[in-house]
């Protein structure tokens, strides 16, 4: 046990500091682009939402779109 | 000055495009008012959609949805039971609400949906973060649901299924012009997995089939992973790239890949063009044609379960339209018009339409294709 607690502590300390020291490569004001409404990753739901359902319908597969998820079992 | 004006500017877009990057603030106020239309393969699908959000002050919003599916069916699996062209109306209500506290966003939601012969609900909680200086948001998600099922032809029939779903989601902003989004999602169904309207077929003499119930398993586990990314183009343009794996204890493995570009043009409209594949192995306990009844413990011709293949091309635009009078309480109003083409090729499964028992060699008739046309129209608002 002893010989696991000092690498897992090893391990754990990296990443703590890892963590604390990472700054932000894109700054604010370097985020114009990703701010414009085309680069949404969902500008619709309502629309997202519905095309993901007719997929699910006809389709075994399901999940991992990214939506709320749940199913609404209504294939 | 100019680059305290640069910075301001960017600041500000960047609240108002906050879900790009999903920074540390809720979305903005909207309503979507949308009609939708599924056609083909003998089903016409109809109904409104209606979507509404609204920010009480800046740490709560929730968000509603009344959708409504309303159905015609004639579809290949009416026609071969022999029965004739239905019509029923499938109703789907939701609430979320979302509380955001420093950079942590906790919501709740419960959607229900109710048809004449099926009722399901679902409740969900989910929190995201947003971390590195909100280059990076991570979120959470649990979902659990139960799914009341009923029978329109045997009104003694009733059995549910219980449904857990796990959610696990990354957005991550790579460059100044590219984002990344990983999702991963396990969800676990108990309980009855088929359909009580569709039936297998057997060989029951030279020649000819009959038919039989399906069984399926009462539990069934799927995994799926997928990443998404999305990039700037130089002359105001986004390319969307996506791709996901599916995996079920079935034996159902999938891929699906898409790829959308959207383009604004004359400052007030959008165009966007988009194609997705989609492929998929069957059930490893399904077969077009069983040798003999009872041939094996489970047994399914749901189309669904086949393998098949799916093709689909979208085109969309979006205009931006003048406010008007309006301008004093509405921030922004878009009409919207999407129109997607949708081909599925079954590997697996065959079209018995015009083969009834005794008129073809069974196993020999064509196999099941299906086209379908999908039209949203749909009016947003941001205020």
């Amino acid at each position: 046990m002893r010989k696991l607690l000092l690498p897992l502590m090893a391990i754990a300390t990296l990443l703590v500091t890892a963590c604390s020291s990472i700054e932000p490569w894109v700054k604010p004001y370097e985020r114009e682009h990703l701010a414009d409404p085309i680069m949404a990753i969902d500008p619709d739901p309502v629309s997202s939402s519905y095309m993901d359902h007719v997929f699910e319908v006809r389709e075994g597969a399901a999940g991992a779109t990214g939506g709320a998820g749940g199913g609404c079992g209504c294939s | 000055m100019k680059i305290t004006l640069k910075r301001g500017l960017a600041a500000l877009l960047l609240v108002l495009g906050a879900g790009a990057a999903q920074a540390g603030v809720l979305a903005e106020d909207r309503a979507d008012i949308m009609y939708h239309r599924y056609q083909g393969g003998g089903i016409t699908v109809q109904g409104p959609s209606v979507l509404v959000r609204k920010k009480f002050g800046e740490s709560f919003a929730a968000t509603a949805n009344y959708y409504v599916d309303n159905i015609s069916s004639a579809s290949i699996d009416v026609v071969v039971s022999g029965a004739s062209r239905y019509s029923e109306r499938r109703e789907q209500k939701s609430l979320s609400l979302e509380y955001l506290r420093g950079k942590t966003t906790y919501s709740a939601s419960y959607i229900t949906s109710q048809e004449n012969d099926y009722k399901a609900d679902t409740y969900s909680l989910s929190v995201s973060q947003d971390m590195f200086g909100d280059l990076t948001t991570v979120s959470f998600g649990y979902s659990q649901g139960k799914d009341h099922i009923g029978s329109s032809v045997d009104p003694t029939f009733a059995d549910t299924i219980d449904r857990r779903d796990y959610r696990v989601g990354l957005t991550q902003v790579l460059t100044r012009n590219l984002l990344a989004s990983l999702n991963f999602e396990t969800i676990t169904e108990q309980g009855y997995l088929q359909n009580p309207y569709r039936f297998i077929r057997f060989v029951n003499g030279p020649g000819s089939y009959a038919r039989g119930q399906e069984v399926a398993p009462h539990t069934r586990t799927s995994n799926a992973g997928s990443i998404r990314l999305k990039y700037y183009l130089p002359w105001r343009a986004a390319l969307d790239g996506q791709y996901r794996f599916y995996t079920d204890t079935w034996g159902i493995n999938a891929h699906t890949a898409g790829l959308e570009y959207t383009q604004p043009m004359w400052n007030r409209f959008v165009f966007t063009g988009s194609y997705r594949y989609y492929t998929q192995t069957g059930t490893n306990f399904f077969m077009d044609l069983y040798p003999r009844p009872n041939y094996q413990n489970f047994m399914t011709r749901d189309k669904e379960n086949s393998a098949l293949s799916t093709q689909t091309v979208g085109l969309g635009v979006a205009y931006d339209f003048p406010l008007g009078f309006a301008s004093s309480f509405v921030k922004r109003g878009t009409a919207n018009l999407q129109y997607h083409r949708l081909f599925v090729d079954y590997s697996d499964f065959r079209d018995l339409r015009n083969f009834p028992p005794g008129t073809a060699e069974p196993g020999t008739e064509p196999l099941y294709t299906l086209s379908a046309n999908v039209i949203q129209f749909f009016v947003s608002f941001w205020y």
